[in-house]
């Protein structure tokens, strides 16, 4: 049994595991937590496929800063108390769930169809594609095949930045009639 | 490299799967949102493995390109989240029934 192979078998029932742990916990800052761990399972998996520069990334990014910034507001909003169970649509979670496994089994039977489950990579990726490292590699690709998006995607961070700011800094104005109507129903309850 | 191709492409559906059951059955905007992002990486690992299966590295490019959106996407999400948590002192779903006709 080659390396990879132990690596595959061992992370992948954690990576399922985790994402359905993230599902059943009903504290959100525990299924964050379980996410985190599912996000470095997907890391693992990136290094193992010849992606070391996502992998890096994966971890500083995702498991760094996207998970940080979903407990920080999970914690700022105090939500970390446990959801309610109400179904307002009676049948919602089972049918969700059943669709979900037919999702899972229609493209399991696509790969099947696709590319068979038979079908290895090549075995010389790092010498030929990733030659020099996959830092460098990535970048000749990213720097002159995709230089376009790569400058609209700053484009888009911009924008993403200016629109936080224009949430955040909302300042106190008058309440429209939806609200006013809420606030009475809460008065009254 | 000895593990099948179509192995790791299998854990990205079966991840895509449950990201798809969280987003349908949990009520808690955050825990939606954070199935989504369970979605956009089962996406991401699949581009991966196809970018390994190819030998060339442009599977690897949308991956990152994917990342540096669902960023820019998580922090606007959020931001909207906190803003009707503010007004409506809930983050669930349930609650946001303003539009109902």
């Amino acid at each position: 049994m080659a390396a990879d192979e132990i690596v595959f078998w061992v992370f992948a029932p954690i990576s399922i595991g985790s994402a359905i742990a993230m599902l059943l916990q009903r504290n959100a800052v525990h299924a964050a937590l379980f996410l985190v761990v599912n996000f470095f399972t997907i890391a693992v998996f990136y290094l193992v496929l010849g992606a070391s520069f996502l992998f890096a990334v994966q971890i500083i990014v995702y498991a760094g800063a996207i998970m940080v910034l979903f407990l920080f507001v999970i914690m700022l909003l105090g939500v970390d108390r446990e959801e309610t169970l109400v179904e307002r649509l009676r049948g919602q979670r089972v049918l969700a769930v059943v669709l979900g496994a037919g999702i899972a089994i229609e493209l399991v039977v696509a790969i099947r169809a696709g590319i068979g489950f038979a079908t290895k990579a090549p075995a010389n990726f790092d010498e030929t594609v990733n030659q020099g490292g996959n830092a460098q590699a990535l970048a000749r690709v990213l720097f002159l095949q995709y230089f376009f998006p790569f400058e609209v995607t700053s484009v888009l961070l911009i924008v993403a930045a200016i629109a936080v700011v224009v949430f955040a800094s909302r300042r106190r104005r008058a309440i429209t009639r939806a609200e006013a109507v809420t606030a009475g129903h809460r008065e009254a309850a | 490299m000895s593990t099948p191709i179509a192995y790791f492409v299998a854990v990205s559906a079966m991840l895509f799967a449950i990201g798809t059951v969280g987003v349908l059955v949990r009520k808690n905007a955050l825990v939606i949102f954070m199935s989504v992002e369970l979605q956009l990486n089962a996406v991401n690992l699949a581009l991966v493995a196809f970018s390994r299966m190819h030998g060339n590295l442009n599977g690897q490019v949308v991956a990152f390109f994917s990342m540096v959106v669902a960023a820019a996407e998580v922090v606007v999400g959020l931001a909207i989240i906190v803003t009707v948590y503010r007004r409506r002192q809930s983050a669930s779903v349930d609650d946001l029934t303003v539009l109902r006709g």
